[in-house]
């Protein structure tokens, strides 16, 4: 996708959030030297092009109590994994389902899901009820939950998006 | 809305409180924010509620610190490389080679979790050439090996966190 000087002003003034105000797109477009109606068609094909992948609230999880995060990771058959990941993926608690490379011998496992919740045990139990649900019991498993963040770099994509416009 | 007012949702920490209309615009809204001239009225319309309160309790929300922001969520990785990493570090070096990890400006995410490969990154560069070399210099400087798990296939679609439980 190209990206027009307008299009990167518009990424860097939205970054930090919409104004709360009643008329937001008017704002922007006021800051921008453009129209209410052009900040929202550039917004429409923003999603579109799959640059923005969602818009709306972004909950700070661990501030509503979500500090239970537990990696697990399977062996999959390779010939069961589009199956299973999908599966996986379409699960309501799962926030990431990712297939990697195995690094024989030391590291078996080929997919990675994320679950994240407010206590282990609810995770826990909400794994052992997919598990059971889908027949997963035979697939060797782990279960990693996180201890110490000792560094998680602030979520700012705008510098990629404009990057990218060169590329 | 047929929920009761207020719901704890955090029963390990100080609970939080939250109305009805928190929780759903917490649930509702994380994706297909209206896209028109009055979008918080829009949402105040399907909810049953004035756009003044929608307003509201967003600001409060943020204030509160449970919200980041309303606004877009964009796509990571679309330039770039990436890869997940993993080490096994001895429990009494743990530290140093995290710090020694973090110090990297290439890493965003170094955590440390339960397991015998206990510290875990994620390094970001603008080719894949440069994030090897970034575990390299890892490898190097900690004597320790490191895995490279690059994604190989995403079968997630992002529709917000979900507050499932």
């Amino acid at each position: 996708m190209v990206l027009s000087e307008t299009d990167r002003k518009l990424i860097a003034s939205i970054q930090d959030g919409l104004p709360l105000v009643s008329h937001p797109y008017a704002a922007l477009a006021a800051g921008l030297g453009t129209t209410e109606a052009d900040v929202i068609e550039r917004l429409q094909r923003l999603q579109d092009d799959g640059m923005v992948k969602r818009m709306g609230v972004v909950v700070k999880h661990r501030a509503l109590g979500y500090h239970a995060n537990a990696m697990v990771v399977w062996d999959i058959p390779d010939d069961a994994i589009d199956r299973v990941g999908k599966l996986l993926a379409a699960q309501e608690c799962v926030t990431l389902c990712y297939q990697r490379p195995r690094c024989l011998p030391d590291w078996p496992y080929n997919l990675f899901c994320m679950i994240h919740g407010r206590e282990r045990t609810a995770v826990l139990r909400r794994l052992a009820q997919i598990i059971d649900a889908n027949d997963l019991g035979d697939i060797p498993r782990e279960v990693l939950f996180s201890l110490r963040s000792f560094k998680q770099r602030g979520a700012r994509y705008a510098a990629r998006p404009v990057r990218a416009a060169h590329g | 809305m047929t929920e009761p007012a207020t719901t704890a949702v955090d029963i390990l920490h100080a609970p939080v409180l939250l109305s009805a209309l928190e929780k759903c615009l917490l649930n509702e809204y994380q994706r297909g924010f209206p896209l028109c001239a009055s979008p918080y009225a829009e949402i105040g319309r399907q909810l049953g509620v004035s756009e003044t309160e929608v307003i509201d309790t967003l600001r409060s929300l943020q204030q509160r610190g449970l919200i980041s922001r309303v606004g877009p969520v964009f796509n990571p990785n679309r330039a770039g490389a990436s890869t997940l990493a993993a080490m096994a570090v001895p429990e009494a070096r743990l530290d140093a080679v995290a710090a020694l990890v973090s110090a990297c400006a290439e890493v965003n995410h170094n955590y440390e979790r339960e397991h015998h490969f206990n510290l875990w990154f994620v390094v970001t560069a603008p080719d894949a050439a440069r994030v090897r070399a970034v575990l390299d210099e890892i490898e190097t400087q900690s004597g320790i090996t490191v895995l490279d798990l690059p994604l190989e296939r995403s079968f997630y679609i992002d529709l917000g966190f979900p507050l499932w439980c």
